[in-house]
């Protein structure tokens, strides 16, 4: 397994450590970088059988081409069957690149992973916009896959496990291809908006970023968060993060989508959720085939309406 | 002349997908079909470069023989010509084996300095294609490109990843995908649809690239489809009317506590 992020490798070592008893194989990380021997203690804690450290300094910072010729090098030497990987963009890119190397399948952001009777690894993943669930079969071996953070769980961290680390240094590396120039650091969110139980989404129904006040008030005595649609973040820039296809996948107790037409990739971030109340001008929405209660009128008015009324009720 | 490939895919048109209710399987046989989003920000990148030094755009896709429409619609979008690679042995191929037939359509229309791709198709989603056909033609790749130029033989772009704006460099010839937020894509006027007519479309199948059979459809796959289903729906839909704001509020208020969707 590998992640360039540390959060989704503990839980490809939780999802890993599952597959690998009903495969009947070992399960193994590895981590890439320079002067990170330290780590290896850590993922064994986490539930790593077997950690393979590689240390270079080509490997300190993030490129693709060395990360990816030291992962092809210790794939065919070490002929696993299944290979996880983390599904953010720096990842599936890899992925995908790893099977090009390997002549082998790959299969991006799984939703489920499980062993069938034949000892088969059947895999499932949305397509068509969040329309359908595509269930997939490997014929060749490795199996890559590439799991989303926040599917699976980590296991605890204990100090008594056992495993075995290797240690390379002397690996033939890649020099990258393309140079970084810059990095902007993007303003990260606090906390994570999958954890939240409530959310009150908004989208292109709001007309001003500080109108979102309105939606936060109600995220506030719903003890919930605030989500946005894509449209919100990168076109308009009013935010670095959304919620949908492309950006985060949430489940809920409780989902209040404000002035959101809910097109099919926003809807597909958001049709887990436990419960759906659709607020918006438009009947015609087609949010309104997704929702559980539906209010057709003025997010403007409605919003703030329903605030008071919950803060009169719950009070 | 800077010479620009777009690939592009005539994808299902997942708008317009029918389920058969009983099974919840999804009827894709004859299902209408597009160009997929995201190629059609990599085609208007691609005739934006072309406007500004004077180059060549060539648009590329493997599909059925209906991908003509597809074709047509970058032709009328401002490419200058378009290849159709196809085959009915090409059927059913992942991207393992799609990667390659489009590799070697590339390596036969010849010399390129840019490949420009969506950064994932808009049916399938699995943004494999441009990173899989970047390996096996060996060239430098840049994902998830919002913004793009080129300067004599250096490619400067950025990248939007999760936790940062990376910009990057790299020497032609490069192989960029795009996301959809790089630009706001033409639509073609009724002159540009009429010229995308006689614009020429080449066609070539499988013995025109030396392509054998075991290397393409289910034989050349590493991947193979056991199911498509649609996930289970069951929602509500239940409308809260009222005589005003402040009813209609109090009722979906009083609704959603009654039902322990939201709790004290």
């Amino acid at each position: 397994m590998y992640s360039e992020s540390k959060d989704l490798m503990l839980e490809l070592i939780g999802e890993g450590s599952e597959l690998a008893s009903k495969l009947q194989t070992q399960l193994t990380a590895v981590v890439l970088g320079h002067d990170v021997k330290d780590q290896a203690k850590e993922l064994i804690g986490y539930g790593a059988q077997k950690v393979i450290v590689v240390d270079h300094p080509q490997l300190k910072e993030f490129h693709a081409e060395p990360c990816l010729s030291a992962l092809t090098q210790l794939t065919k030497q070490h002929k696993p069957e299944l290979l996880l990987m983390g599904s953010t963009k720096r990842g599936k890119e890899l992925a995908a690149r790893l099977a090009g190397r390997l002549n082998a399948g790959c299969i991006p952001d799984c939703l489920e992973l499980k062993v069938d009777e034949q000892g088969r690894l059947l895999v499932g993943r949305m397509v068509y916009g969040g329309n359908a669930i595509v269930t997939q079969i490997f014929r060749a071996k490795p199996q890559i896959v590439t799991i989303p953070g926040r599917k699976f769980e980590r296991l605890e961290y204990r100090e008594e496990r056992k495993g075995e680390v290797v240690n390379i240094s002397d690996i033939q590396t890649e020099a990258p291809r393309t140079e970084i120039v810059e990095v902007k650091p993007k303003e990260v969110v606090e906390t994570r908006i999958e954890e939240a139980e409530v959310v009150v989404g908004g989208g292109r129904g709001l007309e001003k970023k500080e109108d979102f006040k309105i939606l936060d008030e109600l995220a506030q005595i719903l003890g919930g968060q605030v989500g946005y649609t894509r449209p919100l973040a990168e076109d308009r820039k009013w935010f670095t993060e959304w919620v949908g296809l492309s950006g985060h996948t949430i489940k809920p107790k409780l989902y209040i989508a404000c002035g959101i037409s809910g097109v099919i990739q926003h809807v597909a971030g958001i049709r887990d959720s436990k419960t759906i109340v659709a607020i918006n001008k438009d009947s015609e929405a087609p949010i309104m085939d997704m929702a559980d209660y539906i209010v057709i009128g003025d997010l403007y008015e409605i919003v703030p309406a329903l605030s008071q009324a919950l803060r009169k009720l719950l009070a | 002349m800077v010479r620009i490939l777009v690939c592009v895919k005539q994808a299902i048109d997942v708008s317009q997908l029918k389920v058969d209710s009983a099974t919840r399987r999804l009827i894709l046989v004859d299902a209408p079909r597009k160009i997929s989003d995201f190629d059609k920000n990599a085609l208007e990148e691609a005739i934006r470069i072309k406007e500004k030094p004077g180059a060549e755009v060539l648009t590329v896709t493997v599909g059925p023989e209906d991908a003509k429409t597809t074709l047509r619609e970058a032709l009328a979008m401002g490419a200058d010509k378009a290849y159709l690679i196809s085959d009915p042995i090409f059927e059913n191929s992942d991207t393992l084996a799609t990667s390659y037939i489009l590799a070697e359509a590339v390596k036969k229309i010849g010399s390129f300095d840019l490949i420009l791709c969506g950064e994932a198709s808009v049916d399938s989603f699995s943004a494999q294609i441009g990173p899989r056909l970047a390996e096996r033609l060996g060239i430098p790749l840049i994902t998830y490109a919002r913004k793009l130029s080129l300067e004599g033989d250096t490619v400067t772009a950025e990248r939007s990843l999760e936790d940062c704006s990376e910009t990057v460099k790299a020497k032609i010839p490069v192989l960029i995908t795009v996301t959809k937020e790089i630009n706001e894509p033409r639509t073609p006027s009724y002159m540009a649809i009429m010229t995308a007519f006689k614009k020429e479309i080449v066609m070539w199948k499988a013995v025109d690239l030396n392509i054998p059979s075991e290397k393409v459809g289910e034989a050349g796959s590493a991947v193979q489809v056991l199911d498509v289903l649609a996930p289970k729906v069951e929602r509500k839909k239940i409308v809260i009317k009222g005589e005003n704001t402040a009813e209609v509020a109090e009722k979906l208020a009083k609704t959603l506590i009654q039902e322990g969707i939201i709790t004290r």
